[in-house]
């Protein structure tokens, strides 16, 4: 294990050969040295971002069962099922770092590890499903494409593919919100009511102003993040005030307004004692994501249970007669590859 | 045992809404899986498989009707599809069992149907491959189940068992589609006697139909957890008249 802090030569050396790395924008790959406050902050970004995926399957899930038209039904199961992939991906980039999927959901059901505030909102109507997409995917993309050239390589190279995915989500609620707008007036009245709830948390979603956001100095020089929370934060809202506007729907913020001077929108303040609050576990929802994803795990114990003992039954019969249990783990590489290439073909 | 009504040019409306509806039943009940699965991955895989089948059931209602009056505004008495498929989901044994027994027959059907040149082959052709994956991932957990630890053998025999009631009406005769059911059903029997040999489990035994002469899904007839899953499923819908979404 490397020291924490350099204390030997060889250590100094290899920490400045790091920052040089960072510096010039060359990948830090798993084998290379890094120093243990780069791991950890990645680690922890890279959890907080995977339990937001899964738990985020949870509001939009809510609603799969009760989509109002079978092309709608399966739009929102795609993209239910992309969040469980992208957390695939998440958990996996960050067992390069020597984390373990176990580990870090264990981190997820005990509350040592957060996930995304955002998601201890309920989904009331449909047109939350809308709104979601068009505010919560549209403020994760701004978020998540500077992370596509992120230092880490594993990370930057899921978000690519994460972001692809994320732009489709977000025209889709976009296109949900649009359908509504022009729809019969109870359309268009769930549309609105569902931006009114949805936005000010979309914007929290940025995390706090920069003199209050406790990592983002440290992550900034070693360019895991690229801007700054209240720089995201503007170009998030100068996206979204057309956008409204196309959309035949408003803000819910009077003082939103075009400033020449600055070549952005203005927009009111936002109530970080909400922020603090929902973080601090009092949000509408917290209790419910938290309990219905502890309630999957302990549930699914015995299934996981049993494809381990199976498993391990299969390597002692191979142990024992190799040829048969080759043949059977052939089998099962084909299966999966069948699996996995219908998966792509899908995509 | 053999529908004799010959396929015509025009589509047969009682088939199409029959393997249509199991198609849209079973999806939604996969669907209800989403957030709840024992492993990330099967939260990918048990809504691949109920995309494909949502897929297969929009292109078979559409040959009928309008896809979405046929799947929201119609009432209970009046879906085709087989009580197996509407069955709520249990543990996951149950799904897996409610899986298998449907896609060793699904996978049966298609094969048949792809190979003729009858209305249902250029959807068959493409749902073949679609139902393959899923005759594989229920046969590998299947196998995962049955021979696993104490618990899972006795979660997956208990869901053979429970489910076994629904299998005899997945080869009955069905006006418009022109296959041997008892022929398929033999094959059934062979392929899930060899799965089930794989998993070191038998084949559950006693009837495979309900003892009600008035019939089961196929004549509308369905159980009760079926209403409430209809009533979930159509309600946003219906309570907007003659909106679009």
């Amino acid at each position: 294990m490397v020291a924490v802090t350099p204390e030997t030569g060889q250590d100094r050396a290899l920490a400045a050969a790091f920052e040089a790395a960072v510096a010039a924008d060359e990948r830090v790959e798993p084998r290379d040295w890094m120093p243990e406050e780069y791991r950890a902050s990645l680690v922890r970004q890279m959890a907080q971002h995977a339990h937001s995926e899964i738990i985020g399957m949870q509001p939009e899930a809510n609603w799969i069962t009760r989509a109002p038209s079978l092309r709608r039904k399966a739009i929102l199961m795609a993209k239910v099922q992309d969040e469980a992939g992208h957390g695939l991906y998440l958990y996996s980039a960050a067992e390069t770092l020597g984390t373990s999927r176990d580990e870090l959901l264990d981190k997820l059901h005990s509350g040592r590890q957060k996930y995304s505030s955002i998601f201890n909102y309920p989904t009331l109507t449909w047109a939350d499903v809308g709104a979601i997409g068009w505010l919560v995917d549209g403020a994760a993309i701004t978020n998540q494409v500077p992370l596509c050239r992120c230092s880490y390589g594993p990370y930057a190279r899921a978000m690519v593919r994460i972001c692809k995915e994320e732009s489709f989500h977000q025209r889709q609620g976009y296109e949900l919100l649009l359908a509504l707008s022009k729809g019969t007036e109870a359309q268009h009245a769930m549309a609105q009511d569902a931006v009114d709830r949805w936005w000010w948390p979309s914007l929290m979603m940025f995390g706090p102003p920069d003199d209050e956001s406790a990592h983002s100095a440290q992550s900034m020089a070693w360019r895991i993040k690229r801007h700054s929370n209240d720089e995201l934060r503007q170009r998030f809202v100068d996206i979204a005030v057309p956008q409204s506007e196309a959309l035949g729907l408003t803000l819910p913020d009077p003082d939103i307004r075009w400033n020449e001077e600055r070549g952005h929108y203005d927009f009111g303040a936002i109530d970080w004692t909400e922020f603090w609050e929902v973080l601090k576990g009092n949000g509408p929802c917290n209790e419910q994501r938290i309990t219905q994803r502890r309630r999957a795990h302990e549930e699914g114990a015995w299934v996981r249970e049993a494809a381990a003992a199976h498993a391990e039954k299969q390597a002692r019969a191979h142990a024992e007669a190799p040829a048969q249990a080759d043949a059977d783990a052939a089998a099962d590489a084909d299966a999966d590859a069948h699996a996995q290439q219908h998966e792509e073909a899908r995509v | 045992m053999t529908a004799t009504v010959p396929t015509t040019a025009t589509v047969p409306a009682t088939a199409a809404l029959a393997l249509g509806d199991d198609a849209l039943v079973l999806s939604h009940r996969l669907g209800e899986w989403a957030g709840h699965a024992p492993v990330l991955e099967e939260e990918v895989a048990l809504a691949n498989i109920a995309l494909d089948l949502l897929g297969q059931a929009r292109v078979l209602l559409s040959l009928v009707g309008d896809e979405d009056e046929l799947a929201f505004l119609r009432e209970e008495r009046a879906f085709r599809n087989l009580q197996l498929v509407e069955q709520p989901n249990g543990d996951f044994a149950h799904t897996i069992a409610r899986q298998l027994y449907f896609s060793l027959h699904q996978h049966l059907l298609w094969t048949e149907l792809a190979a003729g040149d009858g209305p249902f082959a250029p959807l068959a052709a493409k749902a073949v491959k679609e139902t393959a994956y899923h005759v594989d991932h229920a046969a590998q957990w299947t196998v995962r189940l049955g021979d696993g630890t104490e618990e899972s053998t006795r979660r997956m025999r208990a869901a053979l068992d429970a489910l076994w009631k629904y299998t005899g009406e997945m080869f009955q005769p069905v006006d418009g589609l022109d296959v041997d059911g008892s022929a398929l059903e033999q094959r059934w029997l062979a392929e899930l006697a060899e799965v089930l040999d794989r998993a070191r489990l038998s084949l559950p035994e006693g009837p495979r139909t309900g003892a009600w002469s008035a019939g089961a899904g196929r004549q509308g007839l369905h159980t009760e957890p079926f209403g409430r899953m209809l009533a979930e499923m159509q309600h946003l819908h219906r309570s907007h008249p003659g909106a679009s979404w």
